[in-house]
């Protein structure tokens, strides 16, 4: 049996062309060393999907030409403002939107991890976010008298790629509060993870660990990768690091900006060890 | 709440307080008390608004900060914000637009031809559903312009109403900028100039908004904060806020940011 704790280069290998690959909102675990080992990588045509919004990820990856289609709840830089490389691509027509709302995503992984072929949801009636999705049906709730209601498919990732505090050697991985991170991965055919530290010990013995732990069984493979969220925060560990994301929507800004910052940030591995 | 007015406020301080009473306020018959006010994504002015309501309750109405730690007691992640207003257990929320039209449709999409825009907006965040469950919604858009304020918005995030078989117990109350505070009539989906803020006219609104709305003979000048809220703001809401907001915190009230390494 292979050890489910590998290189990060090594962990990343199901990330193929053309997967569907999930990640996590910015306050919940944004593998970014993984991201920028992608983008080395030069994978392609990836349809990403965010749970259920993104920030610096999503816009590198864009901009770094991986992504071919992009299904969302909505991609901003927060208090930094737009995304630039995302905005651009949406203008440019050179990736294919599928526009969601928070709330949808939600529910059509939970479909996956049950699964059933589809979840029922409240709103989106009389939206364009619902003219727009011919993946979405409008029904009449069987159970109701002229009560229109909008059924979402099951959303089965290919990979779910995250980061978090923790895993043991089985790769059992501590999520805490973060639970929709079990959602995506009870959803997605692969789970990988990217972790600050090694736990020695089995985290499912010890009860109040096991209550906020992904158990390995869901898990394909984990890296260890120590401030691997930076410059994003990881929630109880470290904040944001705000003068690295300014100077990220200062470069970005530009097609030229934004290839230098890939150059320094990205492909110079040595200057990403902050 | 008591005090004389202060002698000087930013905007923000004005706007934080515009909403904090409107979250107190009781002026839709199927609006009860509010018990909880949660707050979403790049919404710095909502969430002072919603610490200050909480401040001047003495720990009441529960607040919940998207992205906080701290200020939220959510333990079922990122998708408890939504199941909990499913359950009706959320009676305030917040949302804007990049467009925003007279019938309280929100645009948080694009400009133009979705298929080939001229302008971009991150997207819809939540507001496609939270606009339908949340009994109170007020909207809030700084800059008051005839490019935000339009006679229809180019897409429909989430449309102000809903025809009567639609479940549609939430929708918008106000809409909140810089220059005023519009009411807003659910049965007719029309918006009413309901004050203006110090500093600004009723001219001036009108020249700066793309739609109609309704507006009283005599239009009341915006109350301005009292120096208790400008004391409470400043002292006890704008810490809170620097963990979620560092960057708005430090500009509007001078709090350090946190620092990023543990």
């Amino acid at each position: 049996m292979t050890a489910i704790v590998r290189t990060l280069d090594e962990a990343l290998a199901p990330i193929v062309d053309g997967c569907m690959l999930a990640v996590p909102r910015e306050s919940s675990g944004v593998p970014m060393a993984a991201t920028r080992a992608l983008i080395r990588r030069g994978v392609k045509r990836l349809h990403l999907v965010t749970l259920p919004t993104s920030t610096l990820q999503a816009d590198l990856l864009i901009g770094a030409g991986c992504v071919e289609t992009l299904e969302t709840s909505a991609v901003s830089l927060g208090e930094f403002g737009p995304a630039p490389r995302f905005t651009a691509a949406v203008l440019a027509g050179t990736i294919r939107m599928r526009d969601a709302t928070c709330p949808a995503l939600h529910a059509q992984f939970q479909a996956a991890e049950k699964g059933v072929p589809f979840m029922p949801l409240r709103g989106l009636v009389g939206s364009d976010v619902l003219a727009h999705r011919t993946d979405w049906k409008l029904v009449d709730n069987p159970f109701g008298n002229n009560d229109p209601i909008v059924l979402l498919p099951a959303l089965k990732p290919d990979v779910a790629l995250f980061h978090a505090p923790l895993a043991d050697r089985a790769g059992n991985v501590f999520v805490g509060i973060q639970r929709e991170l079990i959602a995506m991965a009870h959803a997605a055919g692969k789970t990988i993870v990217t972790v600050e530290k090694i736990y020695d010990g089995d985290m499912l013995r010890d009860p109040l660990l096991a209550a906020g732990t992904l158990p390995g069984f869901y898990v394909e493979a984990v890296a260890v990768e120590p401030r691997g969220a930076w410059p994003l925060p990881l929630p109880d560990h470290y904040a944001i690091d705000g003068a690295h994301i300014a100077e990220y929507a200062r470069l970005a800004a530009t097609a030229e900006g934004f290839a230098d910052y890939l150059q320094r940030y990205v492909h110079q591995r040595a200057a990403v060890v902050a | 709440m008591s005090g004389a007015p202060a002698e000087t406020f930013r905007d923000e301080e004005l706007l934080a307080d515009v909403i904090c009473r409107l979250i107190g306020q009781d002026n839709q018959q199927d609006c009860q008390n509010v018990r909880h006010i949660a707050v979403g994504a790049a919404s710095p002015i909502p969430a002072t608004a919603a610490l200050l309501a909480r401040e001047r309750g003495q720990g009441r109405p529960y607040v919940s900060l998207l992205g906080s730690r701290q200020h939220t007691f959510f333990t079922d992640g990122a998708r408890e914000l939504f199941d909990c207003a499913g359950q009706a257990r959320i009676d305030a929320f917040f949302l804007s637009g990049g467009q925003i039209d007279g019938e309280g449709n929100i645009n948080l999409v694009s400009v133009g031809d979705y298929d080939h825009p001229k302008a971009r907006f991150p997207g819809s965040f939540g507001s496609t559903y939270l606009y339908y469950v949340v009994p109170k919604v007020i909207l809030f858009r700084v800059e008051h312009s005839r490019r935000t304020l339009v006679p229809k918005v180019d897409f429909i995030s989430a449309p102000g109403g809903s025809p009567d078989n639609v479940f549609r117990p939430g929708g918008p109350i106000a809409l909140v900028t810089n220059r005023c505070l519009f009411d807003f009539d659910r049965a007719r989906r029309r918006f009413r100039l309901a004050s203006v803020h110090p500093g600004h006219s009723v001219a001036e609104v009108i020249e700066n908004t793309g739609f109609d709305f309704d507006r009283p003979e005599h239009v009341p000048l915006t109350p301005a904060p009292s120096t208790d809220t400008l004391r409470l703001l400043r002292s006890t809401v704008a810490p809170m806020l620097a963990e979620v907001y560092p960057q708005f915190a430090e500009r509007v009230f001078g709090v350090e940011p946190p620092v990023p390494s543990s």
